[in-house]
């Protein structure tokens, strides 16, 4: 196999020849916004992006078409690109720079029971939320994790007569629209007990976790190479001593992962929490105890109020919320990429 | 003869020992797919207890509960009650087809910018920033889609009607451009375009190099090399990655919710205020739906479980089928 | 002198020091044991990994030379490859493989389908255009390979062991075709082999590894 290796990469000097161009076009661009009734920096890219292809067009025109082709698709691909990160990128700069607004000293430390969502950015907090948010991630992985590696277990070791079914309804499940799960849980839990709770909350997020569990851990379970299973039937091992000593050992660290990515699902999750916790502006641990607060559903009911004060509110939690996702996504890289270096 | 049936019984005796497994094992053979069979019947039991639910609603309104766009009373007896999910249905649809048709093509050209044009490092990061923006919630895109997206796209609202609103797609009947299915695609767009990019991205990665060496030593340029190699390897994984993406906007709910002027009517013309989806119509009406309504919501939900399953199944059978091939 | 390689080629671990040249209408054979570095040689000239040292040449034009770093870029070489393991692409129908060079160096598509159907008469697939790579015989595909190359009219047409990926049936038919081809190429050839009757049927010079 010949993996092209490339000496031939294009040179500095050309490299800041293709910048430069591309500064021209830009300026160019920009000229033309200012000269027309269009207005503000979206204007200049989109005007840019074509003007940039056309410059680039015409510098290797006299290399004939194909040539021709190919500045064009590369600049249209390079823009394209752009186009696409410059949301994610505005998402995640817009995300630390409003909630920064709205974090200070005591902002972990207090909840919204005796401050109005529109008082000043100095008192109120969301201790209320993170706990709701943590009780009900606690509980809904405590339901999940082990249904769902028992999931993995069943279909990689066992391969009973169920398997096909349980992969069928799993990988079928993964892609169920979250409201769905919050509606059934609704319907049944929220209506049976007439009344919000944690535990409603904690198994509407159970019930979108587990296919995400179970296939992780199916993924990472076929990993484990069948000699090493053999090796230690060979040896004389029983099937469950094997299963805990040999096989889940060696994929520990899979398995740790895929429930944390299982975690950072359901973390920010919204509409299930809406119609199954609810909202609450004071702090309780009791799950059973009526509506309770969460990040995703603070940063809601903040929005919905609408006014100033609690809008920055909304985008502190959001800061939260997100730090909380990156730390669960660094921490499931830095566990999966220990055991790859291994 | 004598000698071959010694063999034989000895082989029987060893399989029969096999068999009998020792009590450890039978333990664990039945906690394990008893969980098993719990995840199964827990998942399972939605979709059976939705359609139960959901049955009356369908006997009592019938097909009228797909094509009828009214949604009205409670069930009370010598109430009028309809209800018919035609509008957001057809906002489903809309909302998504946006987000899909502006997504697909930028998502597949950064995939090709990422696994044909970095550097080995660049490449890694630029995988680990589309999985993050992946997993960013949709509370934080609709919050973003809101005080963000939409002053600027309903700018470009107005241009684009301004330019083409001669075609039926980009006509208003008034001038009101705000909380329309052309905005809330774009968030929409916004947030599915990950999930394209690193199904398409994951499937050029797998191009056989030695084509693309073979079109570089036939004298193809690194364009000629993606499109006629790479873009036909990939094409039934650009497909299914659109397709997953599809089922992701199918069922987006809060996003909607925050952006979208949620409004119980069809709307066609994208660049024109109010549109809504099945999901952020359950989360607008479940809190007051009395019983009779709560069932109405669940085959709603139904339906909506039903769609997503198909094209999320459809997706994964056409990006199992490029594996194949590949493989 | 059309083309000169002075210098070292390597894969991984493995280098090895060379001089050689080719001349217009020359077939220069490479010959030696599986696993010797002769496919190195090929992947190197027609610009797939680099050179290590030296200096490699065609027609006085410096395709590789690490020293001052000159590279030229696979796509812009005036070579051909037949590659061992034939790599035709199995999506395109026969006619559109042999067209890729063509279309690739932008020549007109109306021109690059008929200079292709001339040069799939020549290997003798005339009626073939139209079927897909999977759907023909090893022989078959040996022959499309060689068509793809040679109707670039390349001034260096590289052969990596044209006859090892054929049954023995077809083999003797394209034993035939091979010098008919060869004989009208202008420019310089390298043929890697390891059968020696083939190199004595078709080369004017010889390198043993």
């Amino acid at each position: 196999m010949t993996t092209p290796q490339k000496p031939w990469k294009k040179s500095v000097g050309l490299r800041l020849l293709d910048g430069g161009f591309a500064v021209l076009g830009l300026t160019l661009s920009g000229l033309v916004v200012l000269t027309s009734p269009m207005a503000g920096p979206e204007a200049v890219g989109f005007v840019a992006i074509p003007v940039i292809a056309i410059i680039n067009f015409l510098r290797v025109f006299r290399e004939g078409a194909t040539a021709r082709m190919n500045a064009l698709a590369t600049t249209l691909i390079m823009s394209a690109f752009l186009f696409l990160i410059t949301p994610w990128l505005s998402v995640m700069g817009t995300v630390v720079s409003r909630g920064r607004a709205a974090i200070y000293s005591g902002f972990f430390t207090h909840d919204m029971r005796i401050t109005p969502p529109k008082s000043a950015l100095d008192m109120g907090g969301i201790k209320h939320a993170i706990i709701g948010t943590v009780i009900m991630v606690l509980l809904a992985s405590i339901i999940s994790v082990p249904l769902g590696i028992l999931s993995g277990v069943y279909v990689t070791e066992i391969r009973g007569r169920f398997t096909g079914l349980v992969r069928f309804i799993t990988q079928a499940m993964s892609g169920v629209p979250s409201i769905v799960a919050g509606l059934f849980v609704y319907s049944t839990f929220v209506l049976f007990f007439e009344s919000y709770s944690g535990i409603a909350g904690a198994i509407s997020l159970a019930i979108l976790m587990i296919p995400t569990v179970a296939r992780t851990s199916e993924e990472v379970l076929k990993l484990v190479s069948e000699d090493l299973r053999f090796a230690g039937y060979a040896l004389g091992s029983t099937q469950s001593r094997n299963v805990f000593k040999v096989v889940l050992p060696t994929v520990r660290s899979g398995l740790v992962t895929s429930a944390v990515l299982g975690v950072a699902r359901v973390a920010g999750e919204t509409a299930p929490l809406l119609m199954t916790a609810q909202y609450f502006i004071a702090s309780k641990t009791n799950p059973f105890d009526g509506p309770i607060a969460s990040l995703p559903t603070y940063i809601f009911n903040m929005f919905q109020t609408g006014n100033r004060n609690s809008v920055d509110r909304a985008w502190g939690a959001a800061l939260v919320l997100l730090g909380l996702v990156f730390v669960l996504f660094t921490f499931a890289r830095v566990v999966t990429s220990a055991r790859r270096r291994r | 003869m004598r000698v071959w049936g010694t063999v034989s019984d000895v082989a029987v005796q060893r399989r029969e020992l096999k068999f009998k497994k020792p009590g450890i094992d039978r333990f664990f053979h039945f906690v394990v797919t008893t969980g098993a069979l719990v995840s199964l019947l827990v998942l399972g039991l939605i979709a059976v207890f939705l359609f139960l639910r959901g049955f009356q609603i369908f006997k009592d309104m019938g097909l009228s509960f797909i094509t009828g766009s009214l949604w009205e009373g409670t069930g009370a007896p010598g109430e009028p009650t309809t209800y018919g999910i035609a509008p957001m249905l057809v906002g489903s649809i809309v909302l998504s087809l946006v987000a899909v048709v502006i997504a697909l093509p930028l998502s597949v050209a950064a995939a090709l910018f990422i696994e044909f044009y970095t550097a080995p490092r660049l490449k890694k990061f630029l995988v680990s920033l589309l999985d993050l923006a992946a997993a960013i919630p949709s509370v934080i895109y609709g919050l973003w889609g809101f005080f963000i997206l939409a002053p600027r796209a309903t700018e470009w609202a107005i241009s684009l009607n301004h330019l083409f609103g001669w075609f039926p797609l980009f006509h208003v009947p008034a001038p009101f451009f705000d909380g329309s299915p052309f905005i809330g695609g774009m968030v929409l767009a916004v947030m599915i375009a990950p999930i394209i990019t690193s199904v398409a991205r994951e499937v050029f990665s797998q191009t056989p190099p030695d084509q693309i060496s073979a079109a570089h030593a036939l004298g193809g340029r690194k364009w000629s090399a993606i499109r006629y190699v790479a873009l036909p390897f990939g094409r039934s994984g650009i497909i299914g990655g659109a397709m997953l993406g599809l089922g992701r906007a199918l069922g987006e709910t809060v996003a909607i919710y925050l952006v979208v002027n949620i409004a119980f009517k069809t709307n066609l013309n994208i660049l024109f205020t109010g549109s809504g989806n099945i999901a952020s119509m359950i989360a607008l009406k479940f809190g007051e739906a009395s019983q009779y309504e709560v069932k109405a919501l669940l085959a709603a939900g139904f339906v909506l479980f039903a769609f997503t399953l198909a094209v999320n199944m459809f997706a994964t059978y056409i990006v199992n089928l490029s594996k194949r091939k590949s493989a | 002198m059309t083309l000169s390689l002075n210098g070292i080629v390597g894969r991984g671990e493995f280098e090895r020091m060379l001089d050689i040249s080719v001349a217009d209408g020359e077939v220069l054979a490479i010959t030696g044991p599986n696993g010797s570095g002769k496919s190195t040689v090929i992947h190197t000239i027609a610009g797939l990994i680099p050179l290590r040292s030296g200096k490699l040449q065609s027609d006085g034009t410096t395709w590789d030379e690490p020293a001052t770093n000159t590279w030229i870029a696979s796509e812009n070489r005036t070579c051909a490859v037949v590659f061992q393991d034939i790599r035709l692409f199995a999506h395109m129908s026969v006619i559109s493989n042999v067209a890729y060079g063509l279309r690739a160096r932008g020549v007109r598509k109306d021109e690059a389908l008929s200079r292709s159907e001339t040069l799939l008469a020549r290997v003798g697939l005339t009626s073939f255009g139209n079927r897909r790579p999977n759907d023909i015989s090893g022989g078959e595909r040996q022959r499309v390979a060689l068509a793809r190359a040679l109707v670039l009219e390349p001034r260096v047409l590289l052969l990596d062991e044209p006859l090892s990926a054929v049954d023995a049936a077809s083999r003797s038919g394209l034993r035939e075709l091979l010098p008919e081809l060869l004989s009208g190429f202008a420019g310089s050839t390298i043929l890697v082999s390891h059968d020696p009757a083939d190199v004595e049927a078709l080369a004017s010079a010889t390198l043993q590894f």
